[in-house]
């Protein structure tokens, strides 16, 4: 964990005045509608369909449990009792007042959260790994690197006003949980022959209406130029991205419309002209940042106690560890994922009552430590093997224990219709019905892994491109209808997902998915060949034919 | 339109001169990148200091050769969300050592001041009276800096550093 420091802890306060200031001067009409837009947007607060909607960061996605129960707090005293984990680490709360607002942030503050940059035409929340510092194999924690960028990105007195939102995303393992290849700036981690830290630095991914994977512009940025060569990229962007449409306006068109090269030609020019301008970091400015992260004073305990071998007798024990228990990198003990994705629910939805509960068991299995991931889950992170028969009880008594993680119930969607002023179609209903048709969990062991993602329209916040099936809702004569896509993954091999042919009504969504997957069933060569890969090596025909042919 | 300059409230010394118009005599004028750059030496030749209009899209670039001699540098904020200037005003002071008034125009509000200041501003057209009065208190709204800019404030990063060091020297 990240401890601020009286440094940060000033600063977050300093912000909840200023926005305490703003949302006074709106109240009383000093200033307009669309003056404060931009202003409550650098604070994450949007206008939906019924209410404002509040977002508060969670960077990197890590928490505390103080942290934890105090979101679980302003779930219940500000809002409606629950909070929506979003894809990229940060949390909504849909039913906010607008004049209660600066005191909701100024609790948060206390125990070190903000709401800064989670909106508007700045950069965002830098995201990461939600295992980072604990999955086996990693080249090293890349939170170090993620709360430098944090701090240096926010507030920031050049880049607060981009042609439009900016997102960063670091990786430090081989395989990249944080998706970076869809991210405005990805960041993997690795060293280079003199063993030395540093970034490949892919630009240009995103989603939205015209997807793109990010581009590799530099194969290793030393650790100590990182935020040099970051601001360089941001300079480029800031003076020459498109601010006459907003469509065209992410970082993804600039890089296509100069070329991936001319463009790495810009930044690297801008780079070698800025100079030194006390961006970099030396040993000790990176030892200071790291050593403000505690780790747990972990026991040394055996791989295989005697409570998880009696626990194996019981059959549903044994199919939530095999599928919600990852290995760590210290032995004895185990990466948690807390599904988010019970039956019948709306993904990545936490009520207050689960936050307080899981604080708990964070203080008491988790060295007090809770992340939560792009996959709208939570985690904790390191639970002694030892432990897990009992937090699985508690967990299961929670609606915590849904043993569905990277399954086809464990989808990523949108809000959707049901809130977003956005959107086209609804998102949440979808994936409900779809959680209902595979909640057997045989059958969703039996399929393997395979990621539903939906968005409600074009802006694509539920990933529609990169799932494995992709689902959009758009809007045809007054009616919702939905694109299916397959073949899309958002890890490190990502790519988008191909179109099967014409949208479908909302009635017949579940159907078409439940065709794809007995197509698919049908079609694999082995158990053990995912879904993603079947759609690889046989290509989008044969899922289109089972699909349509009675259509 | 208040003018705010050595962090108060001044009388615009500048005037603003449309194209077309015929120039002054004498005194400061304000003036657009076009028309100075159509002749530039007969600009800053003439009796009064000269500033320039810049546009926000534009590099500074061309303006370099002239810095110098320019009183004042205007950039141009069309709408507040717009944040090219930004940039523009870290290069011209930090990259090539302007040393001017540094003025920014357009939609100026008081949730701009500390970022400009930060960027290199130092004198500020501002839309209403009430953010104008409120300058320099809206500067003390922060007292802690995460990103080092020509600015001078030191940044928490040099503040940590050296309550490190001066830790380590007590012991």
């Amino acid at each position: 964990m990240y401890a601020y420091d009286e440094l940060d802890r000033t600063l977050i306060n300093e912000r909840v005045s200023e926005f305490r200031d703003q949302v006074k001067r709106r109240l009383s009409g000093e200033l307009t509608e669309d003056e404060f837009k931009i202003l409550r947007l650098q604070n994450g607060v949007y206008l939906q369909l019924h209410a404002y909607m509040f977002r508060v960061a969670i960077p990197y996605g890590t928490l505390s449990s103080k942290q934890l129960r105090r979101l679980a707090h302003v779930a219940r005293r500000y809002d409606r009792g629950y909070g929506h984990f979003t894809t990229r680490q940060n949390i909504q709360f849909n039913w906010i007042k607008l004049a209660e607002l600066p005191d909701a942030l100024a609790e948060l503050a206390d125990v070190g959260i903000h709401a800064m940059q989670t909106s508007g035409n700045n950069m965002r929340n830098v995201t990461s790994d939600q295992w980072a510092g604990v999955a086996p194999g990693e080249v090293e924690d890349p939170r170090i690197w993620s709360e430098i960028l944090r701090q240096h990105t926010t507030l920031h007195p050049e880049f607060s006003f981009l042609p439009r939102k900016f997102k960063i995303a670091i990786t430090a393992s081989e395989h990249d949980r944080a998706a970076i290849k869809i991210h405005d700036i990805g960041l993997r981690l690795h060293k280079n022959a003199d063993g030395e830290t540093g970034f490949e630095v892919l630009v240009g991914g995103g989603l939205g209406r015209t997807p793109f994977i990010a581009k590799t512009i530099k194969p290793f940025v030393h650790g100590r130029d990182i935020l040099s060569y970051v601001e360089a990229i941001l300079r480029v962007y800031n003076q020459y991205g498109r601010r006459d449409n907003i469509y065209k306006a992410r970082i993804k068109i600039l890089v296509h419309e100069l070329g991936i090269e001319k463009f790495a030609r810009e930044v690297e020019e801008e780079w070698k002209l800025m100079g030194d301008v006390g961006l970099t970091l030396d040993h000790s400015a990176i030892e200071e940042v790291r050593s403000r992260f505690s780790y747990p004073a972990y026991e040394k305990l055996p791989h295989m106690p005697d409570e998880l071998k009696q626990a194996a007798a019981d059959p549903l024990f044994e199919r939530w560890r095999k599928n919600s228990v990852a290995p760590h990198k210290v032995q004895g003990y185990s990466i948690v994922t807390l599904s988010l994705k019970p039956v019948g629910g709306p993904p990545g939805d936490a009520t207050a009552d689960q936050m307080d509960a899981v604080a708990d068991l964070a203080d008491k299995y988790s060295f007090g430590e809770i992340r939560v991931g792009h996959e709208q889950n939570l985690a904790l992170p390191h639970v002694a093997k030892r432990d897990l028969p009992q937090l699985w009880r508690a967990l299961d008594r929670l609606g915590l224990a849904t043993p569905n993680v990277n399954l086809v119930t464990d989808i990523i969607a949108c809000p959707g219709l049901d809130y977003c002023s956005l959107a086209n179609a609804r998102s949440i209903p979808i994936a409900q019905e779809l959680t209902r048709r595979f909640a057997n969990h045989d059958t969703a062991d039996m399929i393997g892994r395979l990621h539903i993602n939906i968005s409600g329209c074009i802006n694509a916040c539920g990933h529609h491109h990169v799932g494995h099936i992709g689902i959009l809702g758009v809007e045809k004569n007054g009616e919702e209808f939905y694109q299916i896509t397959i073949g899309g993954r958002a890890d490190e091999n990502a790519q988008m997902g191909v179109l099967i042919g014409p949208a479908v009504p909302y009635a017949e969504v579940a159907d078409v998915i439940e065709d794809i997957v007995e197509a698919y069933l049908a079609l694999r060569d082995r158990p053990e060949e995912l879904f993603v890969d079947t759609v690889k090596r046989l290509g989008v025909e044969p899922f289109k034919e089972r699909v349509y042919a009675t259509r | 339109m208040p003018l705010v300059k050595q962090g108060r409230i001044t009388t615009d010394l500048f005037v603003h001169v449309a194209d077309g118009a015929e120039l002054p005599g004498d005194g400061a004028i304000l003036i657009s990148a076009a028309r100075f750059l159509e002749d530039p030496e007969a600009i800053l030749k003439r009796a009064g200091k000269a500033g320039v209009i810049w546009p926000n899209s534009r590099a500074v670039d061309d303006l370099v050769p002239y810095l110098d001699r320019l009183a004042a540098v205007a950039l141009v904020f069309p709408t507040f969300r717009d944040g090219r200037a930004y940039s523009q005003a870290r290069l011209l002071r930090e990259r090539h050592g302007y040393e001017g008034e540094l003025r920014a125009i357009g939609q100026i509000l008081r949730d701009q001041f500390v970022f400009m200041s930060r960027a290199g501003f130092d004198a500020f057209e501002v839309k209403k009276d009430a953010d104008a009065d409120a300058f320099a208190e809206t500067m003390k709204r922060y007292s802690v800096f995460y990103q080092p800019t020509g600015d001078g404030r030191v940044t928490a990063l040099n503040r940590r550093m050296q309550l490190r060091h001066s830790e380590s020297a007590g012991q």
